[in-house]
């Protein structure tokens, strides 16, 4: 079937079988291996991109789902290739990485979280990055990172 | 892993989506937002040939006041529910467990009408709704009828829904003020509930409900019937295991999800101020 998807900003037109995954489309069809599979049961938040500018699990999503959809993954965030975008910047000052496999997801989640609240408290952090999981454990400094990308005195 | 494969049709509006599924069988499933079907067919636990895409039904997606109740269109995503201010002051314990499932992202995706019409006995939304009462619109090949909700989950992942049928819209009762809780009882985040209580005085009856003690929710009619006939929260709450067939998994035995149903009865009820 014949999908047309706005991916960061640019309109794709891609022949897809139904049964790909939001996923597999960007990773294989388009090459934006920037968005990891972690669990692939939507679990882990290593897929999260944007839809329409909220946060979505692209292993549970179907790619003929996203048609006619903006979707925006870790690749379209920056602004320029010179430059990060604040929240992104923010997990590098605030070290909000280790492996850094869950980072994309991290990065994409949080975004939407601060797209919803712009001023969250620590714990409205947390919990709205609970689908997101670090294995390194890694928490304490991406919450640290998002409070502090909100404007916030995490020091 | 990645679904088996299937046709793909998109149903434009409800009616459509009613034709498509009565043209294609029961080897068809409509797909909302994806959030219980897909993770089923990725784990080949359902493997439909056609699915109807319902998901652009864009008339679907209301919360609307109707004097007596509030009107769910079957497309309202969790999130839109949560973030209600109709529902937060008219509703307020339906935007609460709301928030309360799975996480950010798939509460941007998941829908009332999918989680209902899943019938999943260890989802939230089910057990809120069946502790609120009400009723819900299906839609079918010769028109449409009002299933109360009270006759809606029939069995284990099953529902009063012929195959033939599409659920539209979900009416509940007004419930506003403090006089509700919903207790969750899980070990990670995201998780299903091991036991969850939801607990609302609907027009001056306390109404119960029980998520994960039987293969539907279930109404906790003998903490009920106590709370009615003048029994203390603490004396009702005993009770709460009464009449439910727990299941046994790897988080917890029966015997000790009917422990969990009487602690967090208890603890919804003083929540709620219902003493």
């Amino acid at each position: 079937m014949e999908i047309s998807v706005t991916v960061n900003n640019a309109t794709r037109v891609t022949d897809v079988e139904p049964r790909s995954l939001l996923v597999y489309y960007l990773r294989e069809e388009l090459g934006l291996t920037g968005t990891n599979v972690g669990c692939d049961t939507s679990s882990c938040g290593a897929c999260t991109v944007h839809v329409n500018g909220e946060s979505v699990k692209a292993c549970t999503m179907l790619a003929v789902q996203a048609d006619g959809q903006e979707v925006t993954t870790i690749e379209g965030l920056a602004p320029s290739a010179d430059q990060l975008h604040p929240m992104q910047e923010s997990f590098r000052e605030h070290h909000g990485l280790q492996c850094g496999y869950c980072t994309p997801g991290m990065v994409m989640a949080a975004c939407s979280l601060l797209e919803e609240n712009s001023a969250p408290t620590e714990a409205e952090v947390r919990e709205g990055l609970e689908g997101n999981l670090c294995r390194c454990t890694g928490y304490h400094n991406i919450v640290k990172a998002v409070l502090a990308c909100s404007g916030q005195d995490v020091s | 892993m990645i679904p088996a494969a299937f046709d793909y049709k998109r149903a434009g509006s409800s009616e459509e989506a009613v034709a498509l599924i009565a043209e294609y069988g029961d080897e068809a499933k409509f797909l909302a937002g994806g959030h219980s079907l897909l993770p089923m067919m990725k784990l080949r636990l359902a493997v439909p040939t056609v699915l109807v895409d319902i998901g652009r039904v864009g008339d679907l997606s209301y919360i609307d006041d109707r004097d007596d109740h509030i009107a769910i269109g079957a497309l309202a995503t969790h999130r839109s529910l949560e973030t209600s201010e109709l529902l937060i002051t008219e509703c307020p314990i339906l935007a609460h467990v709301a928030s309360k499932v799975g996480d950010p992202q798939v509460r941007h995706r998941g829908t009332i009408g999918g989680s209902l019409a899943h019938s999943d006995p260890a989802s939230d939304l089910p057990a809120a709704v069946l502790a609120l009462g009400g009723s819900l619109m299906a839609q079918g090949p010769n028109g449409e009828r009002e299933v109360q909700v009270s006759d809606f989950f029939t069995g284990y992942f099953e529902s009063a829904l012929s195959d033939d049928e599409m659920l539209t819209e979900i009416r509940m009762p007004k419930a506003p003020g403090d006089s509700w809780n919903y207790q969750k009882f899980n070990r990670r985040a995201q998780d299903w509930a091991i036991v969850g209580v939801a607990a609302v005085q609907v027009q001056g009856t306390t109404q119960v409900s029980l998520v994960n003690m039987g293969s539907t929710p279930l109404r906790a009619a003998a903490v009920e019937a106590a709370l009615a006939g003048g029994a203390s929260a603490v004396e009702a709450a005993e009770q709460a295991a009464e009449g439910t067939d727990a299941p046994t998994d790897l988080n917890a035995s029966p015997e000790y999800r009917a422990h969990l149903a009487r602690v967090l009865t208890r603890r919804a009820l003083e929540a709620a101020g219902i003493s």
